[in-house]
């Protein structure tokens, strides 16, 4: 039951913002929506020591899918969610059996050049994804058929939330179990579980996989909700960020991911609208504070803050 | 035969660039397995400094070019101390995030002091035209870059080949562990050649400001060409860096003119075969 | 045969050659010990057995069959296993996620996503067994990372016995094991399975003498000679190159 607690308390926070800001709802749901794709980094660099730049080529790849499917073949969305799932995890598969044979810089160079890679095939299908304008023409049928998407976005922000939910529970479940103990595994020492017997190479494309299908969903939800799937999808500021945020909230352990991006978003979003460039600085600061001040991440503070008082006494 | 001429000497050139810029970053992150991203970030403040010396100052070219790479070099060496000391000993995800945050505060400390807007840096008379050598022309400009790049690896080579200090950043590289034991100072070494780079990127940046114009926003938007220098080449390795700049210099080059439609995709494909056939780089150690 | 056949094994790391066509055989029931002075290669035999490193040439064997291409992971699955020399733990996991992550694996059940990885009856049976054989049960639930470096030398010894090996290769198990706890690594190889092929590699000659009925001795690579403990403690060469220098 102590499990649930968390889970409580998001779904508190969730109905509050939902009443605090009734005219923020479309920037409530882009949070929500890179909370997903922010677990989705966790999955790999938090639990299985995976560190990747790429995020964007999964998160791009699902926003395409999903929004090519509503244009072209059903605008349903929980159908599109499931094919940008689809999307991502096949792209994360195939770019992951030459991907996941290597690490460090090699790794984090090579994740960045698959999703330039995208980005550059996206731009150059404009036939298929409208190029730099952008796909547009996406309008979705009502979920399950019956909740129609509004103008304000209340439809939307309750959507992305019980998708975020699902996703979060999933991702509990799967870190607990037998997989996830081995991914943790991987973390802490890829040569002692070879040693043991697990085919590490695999058991990382399986979970690049995974995190691949968790991204792409989160792409569907964004050319779901914002009816248009540009080329900033595929953006090295996509994955950078997400792993701001990541580092920002404390990794391996899901609900950092969730409040790295809750926080990181809302001070974007603030300073942002004051100066553009300021933003930078702040950002920056941020960024430096969190490496030498807070390693483990705002989840690690009060452990911090407990120790430092100990000290003290 | 022009074309391909002309794609040899525009390639050379941008190798050359290539390769002043990112060999620094090669070997600091060889020698203390550091990751950082940051460093682009020298080239686009040498460059700034040398437009903001000539256009706002009045200093002619070669002067202002000489003191903002002092300018580089003085102020790595604290910023080396201060703000990467602390991370060498952190694991590579740290090391991403805090060069990505110094990154970003020189993007906001130049568009603070500067603007956001282009940083031009008019060329002296005597780079400016373009030279006959009888079957063609070249642009100056260009025979500077690669004859400056010729100089620099020149430089290197000896440094590295011939000095005491070349013999100890060698055994550092090579054999960190072992060199420390033998009481070389590895951390002054570190600081020599952190502050060497900066000053080479701060070179490359000024003189290949043609080809990778300045702006605030340089630092990042060039970053992944420098680290996929670096990663190709090998880390650490200085005869690396310069095939793999010269390489990617001309391949790219070469795609510009033939596949203009085609961006960057080159590039990356280029990249993404070398590293998926060779993970540690052209010359790097497995 | 059946166990283990090494043939003419070599392997050279650049100019050093640490591996000259050694020629070893262990068969079930077997105990025996592997013995050198350091930077022998003794090590680096053992990463050779277990695919860790691949050998410049020569053939090794499982039952007849040829092992040399299986990965590291195939050759735990068909019945080879270390400890390694220098702990290597999931360090920040639990003493019992450490036991556990092995049995999962034996059993083939670290694929599964659905049921939580501390439900496995079976799993959950031999993780305690285990924890009190190393006497390791109050610790159970403490990251790696805090136990004492022989108590991790502890975990390291279970987690390898948690694979259930046919080969069972334990490099310098006892170093590093304060003396207090060190009879519980020689208790624990006198425990093992009778039909188990055991190599131990050790300095601690007293451990050698009390598990081993053979005992090889590994000289700059290759093999100088083979014996029972007697023949070799009687062995001038040996005593010379090696028990000499440790009794001084
Ligand atoms: N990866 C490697 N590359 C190069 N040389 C190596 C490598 N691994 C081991 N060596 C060298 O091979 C030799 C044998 O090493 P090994 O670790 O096998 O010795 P050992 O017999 O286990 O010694 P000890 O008793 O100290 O554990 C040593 O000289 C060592 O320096
Ligand atoms: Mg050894």
């Amino acid at each position: 039951m102590k499990s649930l607690l968390p889970f409580a308390l998001m779904a508190l926070v969730a109905v509050v913002a939902f009443y605090a800001f009734p005219y923020n709802l479309a920037f409530l749901t882009r949070v929500v929506i890179t909370m997903i794709l922010v677990l989705s980094l966790d999955l790999l660099i938090g639990v299985t020591g995976i560190d990747t730049l790429g995020q964007a080529a999964l998160y791009g790849t699902g926003a395409y899918a999903a929004g090519l499917f509503a244009v072209h073949v059903w605008a349903d969305p929980v159908a599109g969610l499931l094919v940008g799932g689809l999307a991502g995890a096949v792209v994360a598969f195939v770019s992951g059996l030459l991907l996941m044979r290597t690490h460090g810089l090699t790794l984090l160079m090579l994740t960045i050049a698959v999703a330039e890679v995208f980005q550059e095939l996206a731009n150059k299908l404009d036939w298929l994804t409208g190029g730099a304008d952008g796909l547009g023409g996406i309008t979705m049928n009502p979920v399950f058929g019956t909740w129609q998407f509004d103008f304000i976005g209340q439809t939307g922000y309750i959507y992305a939330v019980c998708v975020l939910f699902i996703v979060t529970a999933i991702l509990k479940v799967v870190i607990g179990s037998p997989f996830g103990l081995s991914l943790r595994g991987i973390k802490d020492s890829p040569a002692r579980m070879r040693a043991i017997g697990t085919p590490v190479g695999r058991r990382r494309v399986a979970v690049y996989t995974l995190a691949g299908a968790v991204a792409g969903i989160a792409g569907a939800l964004a050319a779901q909700s914002t009816a248009l799937v540009s080329l900033s999808v595929y953006d090295f500021q996509v994955s950078a960020e997400a792993m701001i945020m990541l580092i920002l909230g404390g990794t391996g352990r899901l609900w950092g991911a969730l409040i790295g991006t809750a926080v990181f978003m809302a001070v974007h979003e603030v300073a942002a609208s004051v100066d553009p460039f300021n933003w930078l600085f702040i950002i920056g600061f941020l960024v430096l504070a969190v490496v030498y001040a807070v390693p483990r991440g705002l989840i690690g503070l009060p452990e911090e803050i407990r120790r430092m008082v100990g000290r003290l006494k | 035969m022009n074309l391909i001429l002309s794609i040899i000497t525009d390639g050379v050139a941008f190798g050359m660039i290539l390769f002043m810029i990112s060999v620094g970053l090669s070997v600091t992150m060889g020698l203390m397995r550091v990751v950082n991203l940051a460093h682009g970030g020298f080239a686009m403040l040498g460059g700034a400094l040398t437009h903001w010396a000539m256009m706002q100052m009045g200093i002619p070219f070669l002067p202002s070019a000489v003191l903002a790479i002092l300018a580089v070099v003085v102020l790595s060496v604290p910023m080396e101390r201060v703000l990467y000391r602390p991370i060498y000993k952190m694991g590579e995800l740290p090391q991403v995030l805090a060069t990505i945050g110094i990154t970003f505060i020189m993007i906001a400390a130049i568009s603070f002091w500067l603007g956001a807007t282009l940083m031009p840096i008019p060329l002296p008379a005597v780079m400016q035209g373009s030279v006959d050598l009888g079957f063609r022309t070249l642009p100056t400009q260009r025979i500077y870059v690669v004859v400056v790049g010729l100089i620099v690896i020149g430089g290197l080579f000896f440094l590295t080949e011939r000095t005491r200090f070349g013999i100890r950043l060698r055994a550092a590289v090579d054999h960190p562990g072992t060199a420390s034991c033998l009481g070389i100072d590895t951390s002054r070494i570190f600081s020599l050649t952190f502050a060497l780079g900066a000053g080479l990127a701060a070179l490359g940046g000024i003189m290949g400001a043609e080809l990778l114009p300045i702006d605030a926003y340089y630092p990042l938007r060039y970053m992944v060409l420098f680290l996929t220098v670096v990663a190709v080449g090998g880390l650490g390795s200085i005869t690396g860096s310069f095939l793999a700049a010269m390489a990617l210099g001309i391949l790219d080059t070469a795609a510009r003119y033939q596949f203009p439609e085609f961006g960057t995709i080159f590039f990356y494909v280029a990249m993404i075969v070398i590293l998926g056939l060779r993970p540690q780089g052209l010359l790097g150690k497995a | 045969m059946t166990g283990l056949e090494v043939i003419g094994l070599n392997k050279a790391f650049g100019g050093l050659t640490v591996a000259r066509d050694i020629n070893i055989t262990l068969a079930p029931g077997d105990r025996k010990a592997l013995i050198g002075p350091n930077g022998a290669g003794k090590s680096t035999f053992t990463n050779l057995i277990t695919g860790i490193l691949e050998p410049t040439s020569g053939e090794i064997r499982l039952d007849g069959r040829d092992i040399g291409k299986l990965s590291e992971a195939q050759r735990v699955k068909a019945g080879i296993a270390k400890t390694f020399q220098i702990t290597n733990l999931f360090k920040s996991l639990t003493v019992r996620d450490n036991l556990r992550l092995p049995l999962l694996e034996r059993r083939g059940l670290t694929g599964r996503l659905i049921r939580r990885s501390d439900r496995e009856g079976g799993v959950e049976d031999e993780v305690e067994s285990l924890l009190s054989q190393f006497r390791l049960s109050d610790m159970g639930d403490r990251p790696v990372e805090r136990l004492a470096y022989g108590q991790q030398r502890l975990v390291e010894m279970a987690m390898t016995l948690a694979l259930k090996p046919r080969i069972l290769i334990l490099d310098e198990p006892a170093a590093g094991v304060p003396s207090s706890e060190s009879p519980l690594i020689a208790e624990a190889i006198s425990g093992l399975p009778q039909d188990l092929a055991v190599l131990v590699i050790e300095h601690d000659m007293a451990l050698v003498f009390k598990v081993a009925r053979r005992i090889v001795v590994l000289v700059s690579g290759a093999i100088l000679t083979e014996g029972t403990p007697e023949e070799i403690a009687a062995d001038a060469r040996v005593r010379d190159l090696y028990l000499g220098a440790s009794h001084g």
